[in-house]
């Protein structure tokens, strides 16, 4: 019985790290453009998402039933394939913000759990067709809707509105894009905290804590809100700086109209019951907006890099899951090896992260006022060297990452890390 | 394997109209706000393109009001 506990214990901690990794890295969807166009400062911003986030983890009782949604059979999963599942995720998750890449926190956590289950319980636990319609198309069509809606969105904005440089002009696309901006994370909120819930309910219930069926306990909604209002605060800078800045260079129109395009096709998307990712929606946005301006551009070797990134989350997270399954089949010490990995992993891309740091002081290189000042070539050269440039490469490095951190035995001390887990 | 095509299809509809609306109306309520602006800079005033800004605003802050209802429902 020991035992078990112990590991009921690892896994909800592991579950409410993930929650934590998904708060800072999705910070990018709700505030990056508002963050860019100067609408908020960008402490202001991610205060007010973080606020917002922990509201909406209270504003719903209606926890995820399942948290693959069909894509994995989930009767009978043991807690181990939850804990690889997550390590899975949680790892992708720090490598795409290291490189400074949106990409889906839910496909992560897929992408986890297909591995995992594939390794216990072999190709007949997981569901191909439904891998294709939650996943493969959603992320195909999730750029296009938002992107598009934004795109004729901010067309129609310059068209309708003749005089830009008015005083009233400035202070209502503030205001919009804070409306949206809250929006969406208000949805990210109830969404993506409420799917921890799932993950660490379904976990109590493998373990007998509580009964089939039964609501989470009220410790479990207070510890899924905070941890993901806690990532949400810390903020994702380097995700943030992509989405901002990275992908095209934002006017408070296209911010407004890029930020009402995410908000409509989040919410629209999950009460028409064909749900897109958040991440895929807000990036998408982001470029249609880009586009929708006379002369604006979209960085496409940044946005080719994001979609390598796309494409690569399912297969990398559900690798590692797999390979953490199969130390965790192994007995009690291969589930002791897989939580050292996992810190150990942060750990490194942690003091990787530390070589250039990017936070709220570099996340515009123009902030503030200097917002035309400032030649757009620094911009792209500052992202330049923090993201690895060709896109090519970017699956090399990545596997070779990945493989690195799971496989060698990590160079850190695992007894003191700066992981972002120790913070939770 | 069954793809909902109808549901996607209603997903990109209603996002793509919703969206083109709700910023219309928005930078429609603005630029009434503008005129009503440069019309006090001239000491005179716009009533109804003032009035008319707010019902802009008011209708964008319903379908507001409307998404945190979905959010919480």
């Amino acid at each position: 019985m020991e035992h078990i506990t112990l590991l009921l214990a690892i896994v909800v901690v592991t579950a409410l790290v993930f929650d934590f990794t998904n708060g800072f890295h999705d910070t990018a969807n709700a505030m990056a453009t508002t963050i860019s166009t100067g609408a908020l400062k960008p402490k202001t911003a991610v205060a007010m998402s973080a606020v917002l986030n922990l509201i909406g983890a209270f504003l719903s009782v209606e926890v995820a039933k399942t948290i693959s949604g069909g894509i994995i059979n989930e009767e009978g999963i043991r807690t181990e394939v939850i804990f690889a599942a997550l390590v899975g995720a949680i790892l992708w998750n720090l490598l795409t913000w290291l490189l400074g890449l949106p990409s889906s926190s839910s496909h992560a956590l897929f992408g986890g759990l297909i591995g995992a289950a594939v390794m216990s319980a072999g190709w007949a636990a997981v569901n191909g067709s439904t891998i294709v319609t939650k996943v493969l198309i959603p992320a195909v069509a999730a750029p296009l809707v938002a992107g598009l809606a934004a795109m004729f969105a901010a067309k129609l904005t310059y068209r309708i509105n003749a005089n830009p440089e008015a005083k009233a002009t400035a202070k209502g696309y503030r205001a919009g894009q804070i409306a949206s901006a809250g929006l969406v994370s208000l949805a990210h909120g109830t969404n993506d905290a409420q799917k921890t819930m799932g993950i660490i309910t379904l976990a109590l219930v493998t373990q007998g804590v509580v009964a089939p069926g039964s609501n989470p306990p009220l410790w479990v909604v207070v510890s899924a809100g905070v941890a993901i209002a806690l990532g949400t605060y810390l903020g994702g800078w380097r995700i943030i700086r992509t989405m901002g800045k990275g992908l095209t260079d934002l006017q408070p129109q296209q911010g407004f109209a890029a930020q009402t395009s995410a908000a409509t096709v989040i919410l629209a998307s999950s009460h028409l019951g064909f749900s897109l990712s958040t991440t895929q929606s807000c990036s998408g946005a982001v470029m249609g907006a880009g586009l929708g301006r006379k002369g604006g551009v979209v960085r496409w070797s940044t946005a080719t890099r994001m979609f390598v990134a796309w494409g690569l989350t399912l297969p990398a997270a559900g690798l590692v899951g797999a390979g953490a399954e199969f130390l965790t089949k192994q007995g009690p010490w291969g589930i002791a090896a897989v939580a050292v990995l996992l810190v150990a992993g942060s750990a490194v891309i942690w003091s990787l992260s530390r070589r250039k740091p990017v936070d709220h002081h570099n996340v515009t290189a123009d902030d503030l006022d200097a917002a035309d000042a400032e030649p757009a070539g620094v911009v792209t050269t500052a992202i330049a060297a923090v993201t690895p440039p060709p896109a090519g490469s970017v699956a090399a490095v990545t596997d070779e990452d990945l493989k690195a951190t799971i496989l060698t035995p990590a160079p850190t001390d695992p007894t003191a890390p700066p992981a972002p887990a120790a913070k939770v | 394997m069954k793809i909902d095509w109808a549901a996607l299809g209603s997903v990109f509809g209603v996002s793509l109209v919703a969206t083109v609306v709700l910023v219309g109306l928005f930078t429609l309520g603005i630029v009434g706000l503008t005129k009503q602006e440069e019309a006090a800079a001239r000491g005179g005033s716009a009533a109804l393109a003032r009035t008319g800004a707010y019902a802009c605003f008011g209708l964008c802050l319903a379908a507001v009001a409307y998404g945190i209802y979905l959010i919480v429902v």
